[in-house]
């Protein structure tokens, strides 16, 4: 980690204030800083390298053993395949159920900051409870099935493990309902930023909804829009309690496996060694969507 | 809701008032009826399901067992909250949470506020490696930090207490509350400050008098969402911990072998702090978000 040098040597601020502030301050600066630099040093990296030597540690050195174990559990490719279908169906969702929602609030209808407490409600609920808070709903005798019953339909099994559509249905619900919020707010955010004046102006030259939509709000809003992805993107991989809450071991997510293994099976080396892979695949995905918006910016100056 | 009345009047008028055209009119009323059924589809969605487990975690277990369930609250009873209130672990667990989510905002802001002052104050070397490295750790997964931090806890003895919980959710809060409380202190002029150092305040007493009271709120929302995001969090929390478990911790560790009463119980006990923490900050939600993502 490029950590800046704590600042052992702070030498005693000039006391002019009418020099420029700006170049006084930076041993000041330095001072400020230094704490959570020495606290995200030892608490980032300190656990990752012993981490990384953990997920290859052995009863003797350095060994792929623990890899090999992961890839090898049934469970694996499974929780693999599976996150990324989460990830790769929830997203293109919630993008465009937060921008359906940002506009609408933005039209301000009557009650406009009513919906926006409730549609923002979400944003502060974690992924295990919005877990439970769905098996109300999806669970053999729950509130879905009472609705089928009532209409004089055949209960289903939505999280029986033999019943893997349903099952996935059944988390990506839970899931874009928690976590579509967390976008919503940010498009807002990104909205209140764009002047209404534009709009105005392409609707005076007669362009209709859709074309404002796509020519004019959609580019102005691009910044918010790919932060918002980057979080969700990182985020997604975390998931995991929705999937335990709703379904147990059904629908294992990696993440979920990681804690299987650290908890369950008692492996701490292949639990690092599935940290690993999750921080690798982050990291990249990460890595990736800068270079896209930094390319991208790069192109448009 | 009131104006669902009007969708008859496309048809232009057989009388003779050819000079209006009420096609656009028509049109405003037929979009605010289909702007108000957009938003209470939404409204349904988002909030039904909170509803839901309201009513199961208020309900008699007699309730919950007959089907098909009542959506309406006929069964009013504390009966499985207190049941699940008093299981083993659950008290301890609301207390560790509160204790840990207290103890994790403080030490943010111990050490988050100083560090956003001066990356919203000062052009430092280094200041942009430093805002990399931010948001680099913010990237990080917890699982990554937990199962390594576990370890080494536990050579260290720290391992399955609150300070344990709290670490992990500093370093996991931290990030954010310097970037937060950094964009706070760009919204506060810095002409105050230096009017205050003109009048003869030192730096740090232009801080406390001058620039701290206009920060106070944006702080505050800050500190707050630390506290949520600490009160959320459960997967580290279940590595790091074994007897001393927060709420979360103990509902996920319980799980397979607990009554469906008893994760709805949870479930609802988990959720009531969103509600009152979305209801308080709900106008600084946009702020905070928007100001952070730069």
């Amino acid at each position: 980690m490029a950590a800046p040098d704590a600042p052992a040597a702070a030498k005693p601020r000039p006391a002019a204030p009418r020099g420029r502030p700006r170049r006084s301050g930076t041993s000041a600066a330095m001072l400020l800083i230094a704490p959570s630099i020495i606290f995200m040093t030892l608490l980032f990296g300190w656990p990752m390298v012993s981490g990384i030597l953990q997920a290859f540690g052995g009863p003797e050195g350095l060994t792929t053993a623990n890899f090999s174990r992961m890839a090898q559990d049934p469970y694996f490719w499974s929780s693999v395949g599976n996150t990324l279908l989460l990830i790769v169906v929830m997203i293109p969702i919630q993008f465009v159920l937060a921008l359906s929602m940002a506009l609408l609030i933005r039209a301000n209808p009557r009650g406009s900051s009513v919906y926006f407490y409730i549609w923002a409600i979400p944003l502060a609920v974690s992924d295990l409870a919005a877990g439970l808070v769905w098996l109300t709903v999806f669970t053999d005798r729950g509130y879905l099935n009472s609705v089928l019953a009532s209409v004089g339909l055949e209960p289903v099994s939505w999280l029986a493990y033999d019943n893997y559509a349903s099952m996935f249905m059944a988390v990506l619900i839970a899931e874009v309902w928690r976590a579509t919020s967390l976008v919503f707010v940010i498009v807002v955010a990104g909205l209140q930023s764009i002047p209404k004046d534009y709009e105005e102006a392409a609707g005076v030259f007669g362009a209709g909804f859709w074309d404002r939509l796509w020519h004019v709000t959609l580019p102005l809003l691009r910044p918010s829009l790919q932060t918002a992805l980057i979080l969700r993107t990182i985020l997604a991989f975390q998931t995991f309690a929705v999937a335990l809450a709703l379904t147990g071991q059904n629908f294992p997510l990696v993440v979920g496996e990681t804690y299987r293994w650290y908890t369950g099976l008692q492996d701490a080396n292949v639990a690092s060694a599935l940290a690993l892979v999750v921080m690798a695949v982050s990291m990249v995905t990460a890595v990736g969507y800068l270079k896209l918006l930094r390319d991208q910016s790069e192109a448009a100056r | 809701m009131s104006h669902a009345t009007t969708n008859k009047t496309t048809a232009p008028g057989s009388r003779p008032q050819p000079e209006v055209d009420r096609r656009p009119l028509a049109r405003r009323r037929r979009n605010r009826v289909l702007l108000q059924v957009g938003c209470i589809v939404i409204t349904l969605f988002m909030a039904l399901p909170i509803y839901l487990i309201a009513l199961s975690a208020t309900s008699s277990r007699a309730a919950l067992q007959t089907f098909p369930l009542s959506f309406i609250p006929n069964n009013f009873s504390l009966e499985t909250m207190q049941t699940f209130l008093q299981s083993t672990g659950i008290l301890p667990g609301l207390i560790n949470s509160v204790q840990v989510g207290i103890f994790t905002l403080l030490l943010s802001l111990i050490i988050g506020v100083p560090a956003g002052y001066a990356v919203a104050r000062f052009a430092f070397p280094g200041r942009d490696p430093y805002q990399l490295f931010l948001l680099f750790t913010r990237a990080l997964p917890i699982v990554v930090l937990s199962v390594p931090l576990a370890q080494l806890f536990l050579q260290t003895g720290l391992y399955d207490s609150a300070l344990a919980v709290v670490l992990l959710h500093t370093a996991l809060a931290l990030p954010t509350t310097i970037l937060i409380t950094s964009s706070v202190f760009l919204g506060v002029p810095r002409d105050v400050e230096e009017a205050a150092r003109i009048f003869g305040c030192s730096p740090v007493q232009a801080f406390l008098k001058v620039v701290m009271p206009m920060a106070i709120p944006g702080i505050a929302a800050a500190s707050i969402f630390t506290f949520v995001m600490s009160w959320n969090e459960v997967l580290g929390a279940s590595i790091l911990t074994l007897n001393q478990r927060t709420l979360p911790a103990q509902v996920l560790s319980s799980l397979a072998e607990s009554p469906l009463a008893y994760r709805f119980a949870g479930g609802f006990l988990l959720v009531i702090p969103a509600l009152i923490f979305i209801f308080f900050m709900r106008r600084y939600l946009t702020n905070m978000w928007g100001s952070t993502i730069r």
